[in-house]
């Protein structure tokens, strides 16, 4: 288990730094002007209502959505748009190249359904990192054996069950060896006895040190696998810091205080 | 009657190649196209995708004999003259092309959204990601329907006779016009244009077994 620290990783420069995100669909502000920073090696959870902005402003990390003004830099590099000159789009290739260093697991799963959950680990390290086929097989089943899914590598998504999937999900994300991994949600579309060994791999990845930004539901979880956890109401973030605090912040933050309730009704 | 069919066996030879002659470029040739100009109505520019639906709108809106009559005798009346062969297999590959334009988008935008962004998230370029995860599910949606339009092209052929192609339609009506015996005649062409399209059925079957990845 993972303990909150004040120190060490969060005091260097934020690997990945969003500030001043602002984000409309159509009329509908999604987020206004968010401000989030990630260090090397933090986990961060992004909590909130529906409609609070969250799964968008991850979407937006890897430009699955543009952003309508502020900033996402990873490693000091704007994501979706040339750094000079106003706010031109990245080419097509330089969008893969950030891609590829941003992994995502998705609610979904999303695994390509032709294709055995080796084949869907190995596709990206084949045509993006340019691998052997040799060398992605290997890194395909050493990634799999990681999550508990050695002996399916060569099972079709359709023979795996929710659970199974999603984990092939974490492996084709973290094979790419990705500098952030993105987790949207990715438990919500789970029967509940098959959450635990999805959480059990995420938990296993950020005691290795693995940067992560997740957004999800499962509040327990997130207090004991989170540096820190981000409450997001509005399109804003309304409260941040380490889980104790955050959660402790709700005998006065009345947003946050009637957001946990609910989930305190139900999971504590 | 079988004397009669053994007769005419011969005469009909030549037709039943024209016939399969026609019917294979109209196939292959709008296939081609087809899917380019499907992929372009799907991801291409705006002026592109307009282009497009006019063309396949305007083309599935019109019977395909007056299309096959408009290309051979209203063309030549802006100077393009077509032989009956010509004009005849142009407007079958029109009509099959804005038939292949649907096929495909349908069959494109039957991928759900989170195909092609898990393919964007794990860092593929566009043409990486139609070539190896949408292509590859599309192409089992597209196969079907196409497969059924070969046969409708196959049948659709016989409408080349009207311009005085002798395909196997119009061997047969030569046939009967020296024999004056219809029946056992159009019963052998129907029992071959049968046999050619049961032919592309069982390889349509055998093609969905071969592209049923997806259990649903």
């Amino acid at each position: 288990m993972i303990q909150s620290t004040q120190g060490g990783a969060a005091t260097h420069a934020p690997l990945l730094a969003i500030e001043g995100l602002t984000k409309s669909f159509g009329k509908v502000e999604v987020l206004r002007s968010v401000d989030l920073g990630v260090a090397k090696g933090e986990v961060v959870t992004v909590i909130g209502p529906s409609g609070s902005g969250k799964t968008t402003l991850l979407r937006c990390v890897n430009f699955l959505e543009t952003y309508d003004s502020g900033s996402i830099r990873i490693d000091g590099r704007e994501v979706g748009y040339k750094d000079a000159g106003g706010r031109v789009r990245r080419g097509e290739r330089e969008l893969a190249g950030i891609r590829a260093d941003t992994g995502m697991v998705f609610q979904s799963f999303n695994l390509f359904p032709h294709l055995t959950a080796a084949e869907n680990v190995m596709l990206g390290l084949r045509k993006v990192r340019g691998k052997s086929k040799a060398e992605a097989r290997a890194a395909a089943e050493h990634w799999l054996s990681r999550v508990g899914l050695g002996h399916k590598a060569d099972s079709l998504p359709g023979e795996l069950s929710g659970g199974q999937q999603q984990r092939v999900g974490i492996a084709r994300a973290v094979a790419m060896e990705p500098k952030i991994l993105l987790l949207d949600e990715i438990t919500s579309a789970l029967d509940p006895e098959l959450v635990g060994e999805v959480l059990e791999v995420v938990r296993s990845l950020a005691a290795e040190g693995m940067t992560m930004l997740m957004v999800t539901h499962e509040i327990a979880f997130a207090r004991d696998a989170s540096h820190r956890i981000v409450f997001m109401a509005d399109g804003k973030v309304a409260a941040a810091g380490p889980p104790s605090e955050v959660l402790a912040a709700a005998s006065h933050n009345q947003r946050l205080g009637a957001f946990l309730a609910r989930f305190r009704a139900s999971h504590f | 009657m079988i004397g009669q069919i053994l007769y005419a066996l011969p005469f009909l030879w030549h037709g039943f190649l024209i016939t399969l002659a026609v019917s294979g470029l109209v196939v292959v040739i709008s296939l081609v196209v087809g899917v380019a100009l499907g992929v372009g109505l799907v991801y291409g520019p705006l002026p592109l995708r307009l282009a497009v639906r006019i063309f396949s709108d305007t083309i599935r809106g019109i019977p395909i004999l007056v299309l096959i009559f408009f290309v051979y005798y209203g063309l030549p009346a802006i100077g393009l003259q077509l032989d009956a062969f010509a004009a005849a297999v142009l407007a079958l590959t029109l009509f099959k092309v804005a038939q292949v334009v649907e096929y495909v988008r349908g069959a494109i935008a039957s991928i759900p959204a989170g195909q092609a962004e898990a393919a964007k998230a794990i860092g593929l370029t566009f043409a990486a990601r139609l070539r190896y995860v949408i292509f590859p599910q599309a192409t089992r949606r597209f196969l079907p329907p196409f497969v059924n339009g070969v046969t409708d092209a196959v049948k659709g052929s016989a409408l080349v006779s009207l311009l005085g192609v002798t395909d196997l339609m119009h061997a047969i009506n030569q046939v009967i016009g020296r024999t004056y015996d219809a029946l056992p005649l159009y019963l052998l062409g129907a029992v071959i244009y049968f046999l050619v399209n049961y032919a592309l059925s069982s390889l349509s079957r055998r093609l969905e077994r071969r592209y049923a990845f997806i259990r649903e």
